[in-house]
C-alpha cells in the first residue's frame, strides 16, 4: 500500500522542495572566519564531473573555491556547480528514517526499527512470490562504489534478478550502439581532442544548457578555425555561432543521417581503405543509404537539400572531424539506430580512433559512465561485462564468493520493472537516487504502479516526489559526504573526496545496504569498512573486462589528476583515447557498420494531435530537480516550466507570449505558460522537464521504448495546443529572464 | 600577474548565468550579485550579454555624485561607493552609460563590480571569469585574446556625442573599431 499521504500539501510544508537562499551560517558569516580547509573535489551533478573545491568549516560545507588546476574544466563551473554547496544544511535535508504511522502519514522512525521493517518486508515477499518478486533501483548518481554495491546486494543478498538504474534514461542508447558498432560502451576520445577537430557536427546536445563547460571547447576548436554544424529542432545558445544550422524535424534524425551518408558516398567522400582494414558491413550500409538522396531526405526532416548536401561535404570533407552527440536523438524510439546511423557516417568518413577525429557521446549524468559499469545494469556485471558470459559470471561469482548457478540472469530495465509491477509480477520495491515519479514517462502510469506495491522502500537525502510514496524511507549522505569515485563524459576516473561527514541522523548510503544486508543474513558478503574496500573489490571484479580498472588507485587518481580505463596493471598510463591503430574491442578487432533504418515514432501527429512536443532541460536544473528545485538561486533563474512555441504556431491558436496554454496527448494534458520564441521548428514545441505534479512534462509523454535499449520515447509525442486560463499553484507573474530579475529588491522608505 | 585585461565578448554568451551566481559568493559582498546579464530578446534569439563594471577612464558615475564617494584607484579600477559618504541617491545609477550601479536597500550604498579586487591583487582571476563556461568573460592578455579570435577587441565607446574610454574591453566583430549606441550613426537619411 505505496498511496502518498492524503495532504502532499503537508509533505511539501515539512520535507520541501523549499528554496535555500542563504549558505550554512548566513552570508555575513563568510567574511568573518576563513575556511578550516578546501577539498579538492568534483561537482555532484553532470557528466562532466568539473573539479571543484568545497570550502569546509566546523564539518559544514559553507562555499566553493574553483579549482584552476582540474585539467577537464580549468576552474570553470555552471550555475549548477557554483551553488551546489547549499544542500549541504538545506533545511528539507531527511534527518533520520521516516515510517508511515496507522494514519498513514509519515513517522520518524528508529533506524533499527526502519531496517528491520525494510529486511523483514522484503524478505516475506520474496518467500511468499519468489526471488524475483522485489527490485532495485539504483541512479547514475551514485559513486561507482555504491553502484557496484547495488549490484551485487540485488543478486547476492536478495538474490533477485530485477535491478536497473536511472541511467536507463540517460546513456543506454548510445551504450548500446557503441557495444554494435565498437564492442565497447564509452566516448572513444578525451574532451581534448575536440579543438583539434576541423569540424565538428552536434547533434541532439544542448551543450550550452546540459554541458555547459564543453562550450569552451566547441569555442576552442572554431578559433583553431574550426567549422561547428549544429542539429537540432531548436537554435539552442551555441546555435549562434554555428556555421551550418540543420532544424531538423523531431524522430527524424536516422534519415538525416542517411541523407548525409548518402551524399558522402555518392561525392567519393569515403575513406576505402580504412573501411577495408577496419570495418565490417560497410556494403549493406551503402545499400540502405542509396535511396536517401537530398531530395527525400528533405522532405521527411524538414531540412533544405541544399543543406544536406553542404553539410555533408564539410563533414566528409574534412582530415579530422568529430560528431557529437546526446539525448537528443538517444531519448527515442529508434535512440539506438539514431546513434549507429551517426557512427556509420563516422565510419565511412574514418573520422574515428585519431586524434581530433572520433564520435562522442555526452554522457548526462553525473557517474553516467562509471554507474553503467560496474553491476547496476539489468544486463551487466562490473568491468562492463554481460551477464549472459559464461566467463564472466564466473570470474565474478569467484569474487564475490558465490557459485555462478547462484548468480541471477538478466532482469528487467527500468520501464520493464513499472510495467511488471502493474502486472502483479513484482511486489516490492527499495530505490535510491532515483525519482521516476518525475522522470519516467507517462506519471499517471507510474504513480499506480507505485500505489500497487506491497512494500516501497526509498533511501536519499531529501524527500522526492516518488519518496511520497514509499512505505519506509532511510535518510541517506550527499556526494560531499561520501568517498568514492566517478567516471566523467570522457572516460576520466576521478576521486570524489569526502568533506564533511552526514549530518547527525542520516547515514551513509553505503553503510545502509550493507546493514540491511546483515539483517538479510548475508553479513559476510558485506565486511566492508569504508569505500576504499568496496573499490578494491571493484577493482578485482572489473579486472580483465572491458571496462578494466585494476590499476586504478585513489591515490593515482589524485597524482595524474584522474585515470582514463581500461587500465589494467597499476603500472599502466591509462587509456584517453580507445581503438588507436584502428583496433576495436570485437574479437575480430574491427568496427561493425550495422544497417539503420527509419520508422515512425511510438506516437506518431495525426489531425487529432497535429504537433511534436518534445521535452529537454534547462542550464539551472538538474533530473528530475530534487536538488535543484531545493537551491534558491537556481530556482530564481527558472523557477518554472515554460512551453517554447514558435510566433507562427502561436498565432495560429491565438497564442502571446505569456499566455496560458492546455497542452493535450492521448495520455494526458497540462497546463502552462508560453515563451514565444523564434528558436523553434513551427510544428514542435517544448517543454522542461525538471519538475513535479501538474508541473510536470511526464504527464504528456508516452511509454514506447527502443526495442534493443529500452531507453523510452522522451523527445517525440504528438500534442495538440489550445488557448486557456491560469491553473492555480503556479506563480502570478511570469518572469523575464535576464537583468530584471537580479535587480535589488526597492523597498518605499518614507523619509520624515 | 601583469598584462591581463578583462574582456566580455557577448557572441560567446551562453546565458548560464554562472557569472552572477558566483558573483554573489564574494566575501566583500556575499549574497549579493554585482554582474548583469541581459537577454536582448528573447522572442528573437537566445543572444545574451553579462555586463560588469566598464571601468571607465573618467566614471561618468564619479561625475554625477553629489557626495564625491565613488574613487578610481591608481590602477584604474573604478570602487563601489565609500560607505561614509555616500547617500543612496541613484544618480550614478541613472547616469552610467552601461547600467552597473546598484543602489543596494540593506546596505544603503551603492555598490558594483570592483573586477574582484581581492583576487586580482594576489595573482588569481576575477570571479566571474574564473568560472564563465564559455569564454564570455575572460581576464587574459591582450595577445592572448587577439591570437585566435575572428572577433576584436575595443575599449571605446559613443553614447551619442559622449566618447568613453573604458579598462575593460568588449569583443566586437572585426571591421567595427569603436562601439556606436547611436542609432542615428546607423540610418540612411544621415549618410544621404
Amino acid at each position: 500500500m505505496a498511496k502518498a499521504p492524503l495532504h502532499p500539501e503537508s509533505l511539501v510544508e515539512r520535507y520541501g522542495p523549499n528554496p535555500n537562499y542563504t549558505p550554512s551560517g548566513g552570508w555575513q558569516k563568510g567574511s568573518e572566519a576563513p575556511p578550516d580547509h578546501l577539498v579538492k573535489t568534483h561537482c555532484c551533478f553532470c557528466g562532466q564531473q568539473c573539479g571543484i573545491q568545497l570550502k569546509v568549516r566546523d564539518n559544514r560545507v559553507v562555499g566553493f573555491e574553483p579549482w584552476d588546476e582540474f585539467p577537464f574544466n580549468q576552474g570553470k563551473l555552471c550555475p549548477k556547480g557554483v551553488k551546489r554547496y547549499m544542500q549541504n544544511e538545506h533545511p528539507d535535508r531527511l534527518l533520520g528514517p521516516l515510517m508511515r504511522a496507522s494514519n498513514g502519514d509519515f513517522r520518524a522512525a528508529p533506524w533499527d526499527e526502519a531496517l528491520d521493517f525494510t529486511a523483514k518486508s522484503l524478505r516475506a515477499i520474496q518467500e511468499k512470490h519468489g526471488k524475483d518478486a522485489v527490485a532495485i533501483y539504483g541512479g547514475a548518481s551514485l559513486t561507482s562504489e555504491k553502484s557496484y554495491l547495488l549490484g551485487k546486494f540485488a543478486r547476492v543478498a536478495l538474490g533477485t534478478r530485477h535491478i536497473d538504474y536511472n541511467g536507463r534514461l540517460c546513456m543506454v542508447s548510445a551504450g548500446t550502439a557503441y557495444k554494435m558498432a565498437f564492442g565497447v560502451d564509452r566516448s572513444p576520445n578525451p574532451w581534448s581532442d575536440i579543438p583539434k577537430a576541423q569540424v565538428v557536427l552536434v547533434t541532439g546536445a544542448n551543450v550550452a544548457e546540459c554541458a555547459p563547460i564543453t562550450t569552451d571547447y566547441l569555442w576552442r576548436m572554431r578559433d583553431n578555425g574550426g567549422k561547428l554544424i549544429v542539429i537540432d529542432p531548436r537554435m539552442t545558445p551555441i546555435t549562434r555561432n554555428a556555421d551550418m544550422y540543420l532544424p531538423v524535424r523531431p524522430g527524424t534524425d536516422v534519415a538525416l543521417m542517411m541523407g548525409l551518408l548518402h551524399v558522402v558516398i555518392r561525392d567519393g567522400l569515403t575513406r576505402p581503405q580504412f573501411i577495408a582494414d577496419h570495418t565490417v558491413g560497410f556494403a549493406e550500409v551503402e545499400a540502405s543509404v542509396r535511396e536517401w538522396n537530398p531530395r527525400q531526405t528533405a522532405e521527411l526532416t524538414g531540412v533544405p537539400p541544399e543543406v544536406i548536401e553542404k553539410a555533408a561535404r564539410l563533414f566528409g570533407g574534412a582530415e579530422r572531424a568529430i560528431a557529437l552527440h546526446a539525448r537528443g536523438i538517444e531519448h527515442q524510439s529508434k535512440g539506438v539506430e539514431n546513434v549507429l546511423s551517426l557512427i556509420n557516417l563516422c565510419l565511412a568518413t574514418g573520422n574515428i580512433a585519431r586524434e581530433g577525429a572520433g564520435c562522442m557521446m555526452i554522457t548526462g549524468q553525473g557517474n553516467g559512465q562509471g554507474g553503467r559499469e560496474h553491476g547496476q545494469k539489468c544486463d551487466q556485471l562490473p568491468g562492463q561485462r554481460s551477464i549472459s558470459d559464461p566467463a564472466a559470471r564466473e570470474h565474478v561469482a569467484k569474487v564475490w564468493g558465490i557459485t555462478p548457478e547462484e548468480m541471477p540472469q538478466a532482469g528487467l530495465s527500468a520501464m520493464e520493472i513499472m510495467e511488471a509491477i502493474h502486472r502483479g509480477e513484482i511486489k516490492g520495491l527499495l530505490s535510491i537516487c532515483f525519482n521516476p515519479l518525475v522522470s519516467l514517462p507517462d506519471s499517471t502510469y507510474i504513480r499506480e504502479a507505485l500505489e500497487k506495491l506491497e512494500f516501497f522502500g526509498v533511501v536519499d537525502f531529501f524527500l522526492s516526489e516518488t519518496a511520497h510514496h514509499a512505505d519506509v524511507v532511510l535518510a541517506g549522505s550527499l556526494q560531499e559526504e561520501e568517498e568514492g569515485i566517478t567516471c566523467t563524459a570522457e572516460g576520466r576516473v576521478v576521486h570524489i573526496q569526502q568533506a564533511v561527514t552526514p549530518p547527525e541522523g542520516a547515514r551513509n548510503d553505503w553503510a545502509i545496504y550493507c546493514d540491511l544486508a546483515k539483517r538479510l543474513g548475508k553479513e559476510k558478503f558485506f565486511p566492508y569498512k569504508a569505500p576504499r574496500e568496496i573499490f578494491d573489490e571493484l577493482r578485482e571484479a572489473s579486472r580483465g573486462g572491458p571496462a578494466d580498472y585494476y590499476g586504478i588507485t585513489y591515490e593515482k587518481i589524485d597524482r595524474n589528476l584522474g585515470v582514463f580505463w581500461p587500465c589494467p596493471t597499476e603500472d599502466h598510463p591509462g587509456t584517453p583515447r580507445l581503438f588507436e591503430g584502428g583496433q576495436f574491442f570485437h574479437k575480430d578487432g574491427k568496427a561493425k557498420f550495422i544497417v539503420a533504418e527509419y520508422r515512425a515514432s511510438g506516437d506518431p501527429v495525426t489531425e487529432e494531435h497535429p504537433i511534436y512536443l518534445t521535452t529537454g532541460r534547462v542550464v539551472s536544473h538538474y533530473l528530475s530537480g530534487t536538488q535543484t528545485r531545493r537551491i534558491g538561486a537556481l530556482v530564481d533563474q527558472y523557477p518554472e516550466p515554460r512551453l517554447e512555441i514558435h510566433p507562427r504556431l502561436a498565432e495560429a491558436h491565438g497564442i502571446a507570449n505569456e499566455d496560458w496554454v492546455k497542452v493535450t496527448t492521448k495520455r494526458h494534458q497540462m497546463t502552462i505558460q508560453a515563451l514565444v520564441v523564434k528558436t523553434i521548428r513551427p510544428d514542435t514545441v517544448f517543454i522542461p522537464y525538471h519538475w513535479a505534479g501538474l508541473k510536470s512534462a511526464n504527464q504528456l509523454t508516452h511509454r514506447t521504448l527502443d526495442p534493443r535499449s529500452k531507453i523510452p520515447e522522451f523527445k517525440v509525442s504528438a500534442c495538440r495546443i489550445e488557448k486557456t486560463v491560469a491553473p492555480p499553484g503556479w506563480s502570478k507573474t511570469a518572469k523575464t529572464p535576464g537583468r530584471s530579475q537580479h535587480a535589488p529588491k526597492r523597498e518605499l522608505r518614507v523619509i520624515q | 600577474m601583469f598584462g591581463r585585461q578583462f574582456f566580455i565578448d557577448p557572441s560567446r554568451c551562453i546565458g548560464c548565468e554562472s557569472c552572477v551566481n558566483a558573483c554573489a559568493e564574494c566575501d566583500n559582498h556575499r549574497g549579493e550579485s554585482m554582474i548583469h546579464l541581459d537577454f536582448i530578446d528573447r522572442r528573437q534569439t537566445t543572444a545574451t550579454v553579462p555586463f560588469v563594471c566598464m571601468h571607465c577612464d573618467d566614471p561618468t558615475c564619479a561625475q554625477v555624485c553629489p557626495a564625491d564617494a565613488i574613487k578610481k584607484t591608481d590602477d584604474g579600477i573604478v570602487q563601489s561607493s565609500l560607505k561614509p559618504r555616500c547617500i543612496a541617491c541613484s544618480n550614478c545609477v541613472l547616469a552610467c552609460p552601461f547600467g552597473i550601479p546598484k543602489v543596494m536597500v540593506r546596505q544603503e550604498q551603492m555598490m558594483k563590480c570592483d573586477m574582484c579586487y581581492d583576487r586580482t591583487s594576489v595573482g588569481k582571476k576575477p570571479m566571474c571569469a574564473t568560472v564563465c563556461p564559455s569564454q564570455a568573460l575572460s581576464y587574459v592578455s591582450l595577445e592572448e585574446i587577439t591570437r585566435g579570435r575572428r572577433e576584436k577587441p575595443t575599449n571605446v565607446f559613443y553614447f551619442g556625442k559622449q566618447r568613453v574610454t573604458t579598462k575593460v574591453y568588449m569583443m566586437v566583430p572585426g571591421t567595427v573599431d569603436a562601439m556606436s549606441v547611436d542609432v542615428v550613426d546607423y540610418i540612411w537619411e544621415d549618410k544621404a
